[in-house]
């Protein structure tokens, strides 16, 4: 199961490797598929900043703001995705911020996944078990 | 063209053919007897022929009047032990209504902050005739000061009370990263919980040392052999340096792994697990006592071998690897449900779960005789493999300077990662095959009903936990409180001041902050 949002509407900031923070929001500690996902972004060519767990929608953004990147990667199992995605955007919103790509994966029903790309929270949701090359190839045409 | 290379999952080669010649402990194993010292063979001489294993599924969901209801039924089918999974905010030790519990009440196990909900998990379950599990680290003593005083609210005394509290933190650090204090603090937590067991709750299990995260967090069977009898270990250590006898606590510690797809290698992985128990707890800390050299485990089959395309699938996942936790000796088992991948189980999938179990006790035959695949000469060398490559790592931990130490260098994490991410890499490359996954694959929606939390359930608790707390003696509460934080501060058993704090309706949230003002909070340096 992979949603997207097409057509994207944002472009890699510019010149130079793509920079990407992947975070760990809310309570859950499941960071085996972060760490693969950031392992194989970083194999990949890409600049990767992880934040480490337990982040709040707030530290996520501002870590993004200050890292100045180019993608934000999402990964959350616990069921709170609703409210962390729409937090997310709300957060990017406020700062008037449209050219960072927000994706994501965990545990996130395919229904769950439609809305959140629907809602403009999310361009993209890879599903479990997505093979590593497709994110990386995603993230380096978004 | 190269041959073509078989290997275990942990990447250990097999080879076409075993004879005797593998065996590098053939004089052990031909005398090995189960319910005999070094107990590979399984720490009962009968094992299933006199009792099968408990058949513990876990479960819990929103809040605890639900929870409740999913028990009930489980029960009525035929569960013969609760496992109670909570939800992440009770995990961490935070009470519903904290900002960063927003969005997570409930939603990945059954949400309890005080007494008040602990006697609404368990209303009409008298405590002396179920044993529980109870999957909880950073705030176990909390919470299993919750569930003995649930007890006496329900008359029973605490030396009737069986389960087990998984109590486990060094696992946290290493895999499943839900954590409360430092290291230092949450040891002395759980040496207080083993000795307060001694005395008190003679049939807990104290602690329940856990491989199962580790190896869902990427991790290879013989890592999570490794890693979790060295956690073990260190447990060990820890009590004999509170002052404990290592006879008095050990009988009490249990263990919990996984199952995962190899099935040979997973059942090696069981035998070894026990020897090097008994040979360790004998020879390096001299227990004497029987008890204390049997290691005695739960098992669960991997949730992270579950796959979300073509999930029914999932049920024939799971009946192997349940399969391979009996003939490896477990003394209780979860069979996962087949839609764990995508969300909390429904009444149906965690039926037909249970149902896996009863088919595998009751009609495969397999527990008719005692360790069936003893004397196997591809399972026995298996297991002396399993065992010396264990023995290997021990060395490494040791060169760091312990567990401990090894967490603080991240030795742990690192490896972890480093297995992961080689798993995740051989099945984007297909060179092994996950059906439905990389091969066999079906374009089909899924069209499976999946259970839904309401979020109206959050706003629910939250009142719940607000309405406590303006109707409660909150003075009592107060002097409960300072009482705990002043014993946090000096030496002696912290299970006596909680329970007086948990009788007063003190929330799990706020003796964990009261304890976190003295004991401070865990940070980790992630790696990847």
């Amino acid at each position: 199961m992979n949603v997207t949002a097409e057509p994207l509407k944002v472009i890699g900031k510019g010149k130079g490797p793509l920079k990407v923070l992947v975070a760990k929001p809310g309570l859950d500690g499941h960071d085996r598929g972060v760490k693969v996902v950031a392992r194989a972004l970083r194999d990949a060519g890409m600049e990767v900043i992880y934040t480490g767990l337990h982040q709040t929608a707030a530290q996520i953004v501002e870590a993004a703001i200050q890292e100045d990147v180019d993608a934000i990667g999402i990964s959350i199992l616990s069921g709170a995705h609703m409210t962390v995605f729409r937090k997310v955007r709300q957060l990017l919103d406020e700062n008037n911020i449209d050219d960072i790509i927000v994706f994501g994966g965990g545990i996130i029903p395919e229904e769950d996944a439609t809305v959140l790309i629907e809602k403009g929270y999310s361009h993209k949701i890879f599903g479990p078990g997505t093979p590593l090359e497709q994110i990386t190839d995603w993230l380096e045409k978004a | 063209m190269s041959e073509k290379k078989f290997k275990t999952l942990s990447g250990e080669e097999v080879k076409a053919c075993y004879t005797a010649a593998d065996l590098s402990s053939k004089k052990t194993t031909d005398s090995e007897i189960p319910g005999q010292y070094p107990y590979t063979r399984g720490i009962h001489s009968n094992m299933y022929r006199q009792r099968l294993w408990t058949f513990r599924q876990f479960a819990g969901f929103a809040t605890a009047k639900e929870t409740n209801e999913r028990f009930k039924l489980l029960l009525s089918k035929g569960q013969t032990g609760l496992s109670v999974a909570f939800d992440m905010p009770t995990l961490m030790g935070y009470d519903s209504d904290h900002p960063r519990a927003e969005g997570e009440v409930g939603r990945c196990g059954v949400a309890i902050d005080s007494l008040a909900d602990m006697e609404e998990l368990f209303q009409g379950i008298p405590l002396d005739q179920v044993s529980t599990s109870m999957t909880i680290n950073g705030p176990a003593a909390i919470i299993w000061a919750f569930y003995i005083a649930t007890a006496e609210k329900q008359g029973v005394p605490s030396e009737k009370l069986s389960g087990t509290i998984q109590n486990d933190i060094l696992k946290e650090y290493i895999a499943q990263k839900s954590w409360l204090f430092p290291p230092k603090p949450s040891m002395r937590l759980i040496t207080d919980t083993f000795a307060y067991a001694t005395r008190h709750v003679p049939k807990w299990n104290s602690i329940s040392i856990s491989g199962y995260h580790i190896r869902e967090a990427g991790a290879t069977a013989l890592q999570e052999l490794a890693f979790t009898l060295a956690d073990g270990f260190a447990y060990v250590e820890a009590g004999i340096e509170a002052g404990l006898d290592v006879d008095d606590f050990a009988p009490r510690l249990s263990f919990f792994f996984n199952a995962h797809m190899d099935f040979f290698e997973e059942i090696a992985k069981f035998r070894a697990a026990r020897r090097i128990w008994a040979r360790r707890m004998k020879e390096k800390y001299g227990a004497k006592k029987e008890r204390s050299l049997m290691l005695r485990f739960h098992t669960q089959t991997a949730g992270c071998s579950l796959t979300a395309p073509q999930p029914e699938n999932n049920i024939v996942r799971t009946a192997f690897e349940g399969l391979s936790a009996v003939l490896g000796g477990t003394q209780s088992l979860h069979t996962n449900s087949m839609d764990e991948v995508l969300a909390l189980p429904t009444e149906k999938s965690a039926t037909i779960a249970l149902r896996t179990q009863q088919i595998i006790a009751h009609e495969t035959g397999v527990t008719n005789t005692v360790d069936p695949l003893g004397g196997s000469y591809f399972v026995e060398a298996l297991t002396d493999k399993m065992e010396a490559g264990a023995e290997r790592y021990f060395e490494q931990i040791d060169a760091l300077g312990g567990v401990i130490p090894a967490i603080e260098q991240g030795f742990f994490q690192k490896e972890i990662a480093e297995a992961a991410f080689q798993y995740q890499k051989e099945i984007d490359e297909k060179k092994r095959i996950i059906v439905g996954v990389n091969d066999y694959i079906e374009d089909m929606a899924m069209d499976m009903p999946l259970l839904r939390i309401d979020p109206a359930i959050e706003e629910e608790q939250v009142k719940k936990v607000q309405a406590l707390r303006a109707s409660r003696d909150n003075e009592k509460v107060e002097k409960a409180l300072r009482e705990l934080q002043a014993e946090a501060r000096g030496t002696e058993n912290l299970l006596p001041p909680l329970l007086e704090a948990v009788r007063a309706y003190a929330t799990e949230g706020e003796i964990a902050s009261t304890l976190k003002e003295v004991f401070g909070e865990y940070r980790e340096q992630p790696v990847f």
